[in-house]
């Protein structure tokens, strides 16, 4: 049977163009790959290329036709032992309309058209509303998020340091799974830049405990090919402003990959490191990234506050089949809490804690933003106001049932980070309430932030750039209507 | 040192330390660097020529055929396509053990069908059907599969680098012998990111094989209009990675090189460079002005140093093979290609639930929950 050759497309969005040449004429013999004709649109030319061998048994559209519709048939291909007296039957009529629907007409049998939405069609709530086959979602009422993490009586605590907490987590794992190391600058004979790695070079070598070269994008995508290839990395960031340099690794490489291999491939791979300021580095060393991070899907984003949440979150973290974000301060390395004293302390990721109870308002918080707020609540505390305090530690995914479930008792929020008030933590948080519990407010969500500029050098505009215990007792009366 | 190279043809890296003879042909295989030299080209067997030209002539007819669908509107976004460079992966594959790991950029289809992945799941996923390698959710530029050992599909020019060297690093993590064979282009070769991880594979000593498929142009530039060292067999240089040319169009000079370049990265002597020096006929995705080279300069390469029709030749001149037995060659590759175009049109778009999963490899909600 003959066969037509259509007009191509150019592109997607191509739906006519000029048929500016013939390079084939009726009668001269094609082999695939071979040059038919050119076609022409606004931006570009393009040659059409013989797929099928054969003759050139009739042309339908002559040379410098313009408007030639995508899909059209231009010319009648004959095969071996046909003639043109056989072109009549190519299945209909040559000439007509193409048989082949494009993307604006028919969909083609097997499309399930409701797929083919345009792009500026908001999808309906319902439908972006459609769980995951065979996931179950987190019963709303479930009151793990109301946080009692249950030890064992008589659990011994131990005070420690953030920073020694890190250590242990990531010791504890590496001699639990061969397959996890940790990379980085300085990590293994400098013992950490900030000396978190310490005493890991000693006791796992440096097979496991690599030194890397000041190469934050080449190791960021080197580790995420190790986590490919089966092993479970812990890349180390001095500082995660470096990690600007790696942001396409980590975002494009570890976030999506599992998505677009359609499940068939993952990253498990943690990023850590220290974020947000420091004291007296200014602008380009002191920067918050958890909204940043918590942006994209596939991430999850870890940025704890306490020793026993940085240990017990640390841990989770490198067990887990995501890329992680694990976010630390360098403030916090040094400040001590009590540790459990257990063979396995983990505490899962995407789970809240309520640090402070309390009736009046609920501030939510996280990582060093912590600070200010359990500060501002014991002041508060002198001044007749019960607050409620909660904990995050995990932005994405975020345990909102547990704020929801406290907003709906307090009926007011104010919110303390410090990156920058722009598409914040504190504004998603916000959001989210007026969506889900609008009418159990009695005051609009106020949020503490990090000031709009760049972080200062100067030691008083530093003081003056961040949030500070007064800007959340402030936030707290305002949302009270205390004076 | 140019037009030398090792006596023993194929042989290792070490070997041709101690004892180096002239070439003979020198054709395209352009020279020496330091104690490196391209190997001279073993013969093919008549099993190997029909290897190759099997191999070769699917990725041709599957591009050709992709092309053709991309232009009947049932593939969207962008779609580069591999022809005129099909030596450069089919060679390297026939050099590679079982376990080797594959990884390359966006124009990956070449590579995906060498690697022995089904014409009709990478068909459906251009596409966009359930089918797919990736269930219609990566595109031409995102497919994977973790059974064949080919890593990607990635659509960022030079991030498959850094990714492949990691591979490296899990191997010798491992004690496996395998070896990462990462594949990019002469563009991607100007991405600060291929020399971080040069330096790190080059300092560990990692088992990689680097190979560039200089095809002349990134997009519409030219090499001479965006590298100021048009040699990328050089660019390992400073990193002590040896590099060589190799004649990317002669599918038994790649093999070669594939040979020698897989032992030594199996005898532990870290990373090499090997510059295919190919050609795509192709523009570099579907809508290509084609205005920055000449109609004669494809057409030249075509019609003189076609990759599949120099194995052709082979098969008819020194192997005996009659036309219809290459015809029928021809056909049973066609048909797999048009069974393939027949499944991926006719197989269902994906569930609209899957907009949903694979976000996580755990149960997580999401944010419009």
């Amino acid at each position: 049977m003959p066969t037509e050759i259509l007009m191509p497309a150019l592109s997607p969005t191509m739906e006519e163009g000029t048929l500016a040449k013939w390079v084939k004429n009726v009668g001269d013999e094609v082999a695939p790959g071979d040059v038919i004709a050119e076609i022409e649109t606004d931006k570009a030319t393009m040659e059409v290329e013989a797929v099928d061998e054969g003759r050139i048994g009739k042309i339908l559209v002559e040379a410098g036709t313009e408007g030639v519709k995508v899909n059209a048939p231009i010319a009648i291909l004959l095969g071996e032992g046909e003639s043109e007296s056989d072109i009549g039957k190519s299945g209909g009529d040559a000439g007509g309309e193409p048989k082949v629907a494009t993307k604006k007409d028919d969909e083609p049998v097997a499309h399930s058209g409701d797929q083919a939405r345009s792009a500026a069609t908001v999808t309906p709530l319902e439908e972006r509303r459609v769980p995951a086959e065979g996931k179950t979602h987190p019963d709303p009422e479930d009151p793990v998020g109301d946080f009692a993490q249950e030890l064992p009586e008589g659990t011994e605590m131990v005070s420690t340091t953030v920073r020694e907490a890190l250590r242990d987590a990531m010791a504890e794992e590496m001699r639990r799974d061969q397959a996890v190391f940790v990379m980085g600058e300085e990590v293994a004979e400098y013992q950490g830049a900030y000396k978190i790695t310490q005493g890991l070079l000693d006791e796992f070598g440096a097979r496991r405990v690599v030194d890397t070269p000041i190469t934050e994008h080449g190791f960021a995508g080197l580790g995420v090919g190790a986590a490919f290839g089966g092993l479970r990395p812990i890349v180390e960031f001095m500082t995660f402003n470096f990690a600007m340099q790696a942001i396409d690794q980590i975002i494009n490489s570890a976030a999506k990959t599992l998505y677009m291999a359609g499940g068939q491939m993952g990253c498990p791979i943690v990023f850590r490191g220290p974020n947000g300021a420091a004291a007296r580095v200014a602008a380009q060393h002191s920067q918050d990234y958890a909204a940043w991070y918590s942006h994209i899907p596939g991430l999850k984003v870890v940025q704890p506050y306490s020793a026993a949440d940085a240990k017990g979150l640390l841990k989770s973290a490198i067990r887990d089949p995501n890329p992680v974000i694990f976010l630390e301060n360098e403030i916090l390395y040094g400040h001590s809490f009590d540790v459990p004293k257990l063979d396995d302390w983990t505490v899962p990721i995407g789970k809240a804690r309520v640090h402070r109870k309390g009736s009046d308002v609920t501030i939510v918080s996280f990582g060093i933003g912590m600070t200010y707020a359990v500060k501002a609540a014991e002041e508060l505390a002198g001044q007749g106001i019960d607050a409620e305090v909660i904990d995050l530690r995990t932005i994405r995914p975020m345990d909102m049932q547990t704020v929801l479930r406290s907003v709906k008792k307090t009926n007011r929020c104010v919110t303390v980070e410090e990156g920058y008030p722009q598409s914040s933590v504190g504004a998603h948080i916000a959001s989210e309430i007026m969506v889900h519990a609008f009418d159990y407010l009695d005051a609009p969500v106020l949020k503490v932030a990090g000031k709009d500029v760049p972080m200062p050098y100067a030691a008083n505009l530093e003081k003056l750039a961040l949030p500070s215990v007064k800007d959340v007792i402030d936030a707290v009366k305002a949302v009270c209507y205390r004076d | 040192m140019a037009g030398r190279q090792s006596s023993a043809s194929g042989g290792s890296a070490k070997s041709k330390r101690s004892k180096t003879v002239d070439t003979e042909s020198g054709k395209e295989i352009v020279r020496t660097l330091e104690e490196f030299s391209a190997p001279k080209p073993a013969d093919f067997s008549k099993d190997e020529e029909l290897r190759a030209y099997r191999d070769m002539l699917l990725i041709r007819r599957f591009e050709e055929k992709a092309g053709q669908l991309y232009g009947m509107g049932f593939i969207g976004g962008f779609c580069h396509l591999y022809i005129g460079q099909e030596a450069v992966v089919v060679g390297m594959q026939m050099a590679m053990k079982d376990g080797d790991q594959v990884i390359t950029g966006y124009r990956d289809h070449g590579h995906m069908l060498a690697t022995g992945m089904e014409a009709r799941g990478v068909m459906a996923e251009l596409t966009g059907r359930r089918s797919g390698y990736s269930k219609g959710k990566g595109g031409s530029m995102h497919m994977f599969s973790k059974e064949k050992k080919f890593y990607g599909g990635h659509g960022i020019v030079g991030a498959q680098v850094p990714i492949g060297t990691g591979l490296a690093f899990a191997n010798r993590y491992n004690d496996q012998d395998s070896v990462a064979i990462t594949y990019f282009g002469d563009g991607a070769a100007n991405q600060g990111q291929v020399y971080e991880s040069f330096n790190m594979a080059s300092l560990w000593k990692l088992p990689v094989i680097y190979v560039i498929e200089n095809n002349r142009y990134a997009m519409g530039t030219s090499v001479a209009r965006a590298s100021a060292e048009t040699d990328f067999s050089h660019r390992g240089l400073s990193f002590k990675i040896p590099g060589i040319q190799i004649d990317g169009m002669d599918v038994r000079a790649v093999k070669a090189a594939g040979d020698m370049a897989a032992e030594h990265c199996r005898s532990g002597e870290g990373p090499i460079i090997l510059e295919m020096m190919t050609y795509r006929y192709r523009g570099h995705s579907m809508s290509d002005p084609a205005k920055y080279r000449t109609r004669d300069e494809v057409q030249k390469m075509r019609s003189e140093s076609d990759p599949i029709e120099q194995v052709k030749k082979r098969l008819l001149e020194n192997h005996g093979m009659s036309e219809d037995e290459v015809k029928e060659i021809d056909k049973e590759v066609r048909e797999i290609v048009a069974d393939s175009a027949d499944f991926a049109q006719n197989d269902p778009e994906p569930d609209p639930s899957e907009l949903w999963t694979d976000i996580y490899a755990d149960e997580i909600p999401q944010v419009a929950e």
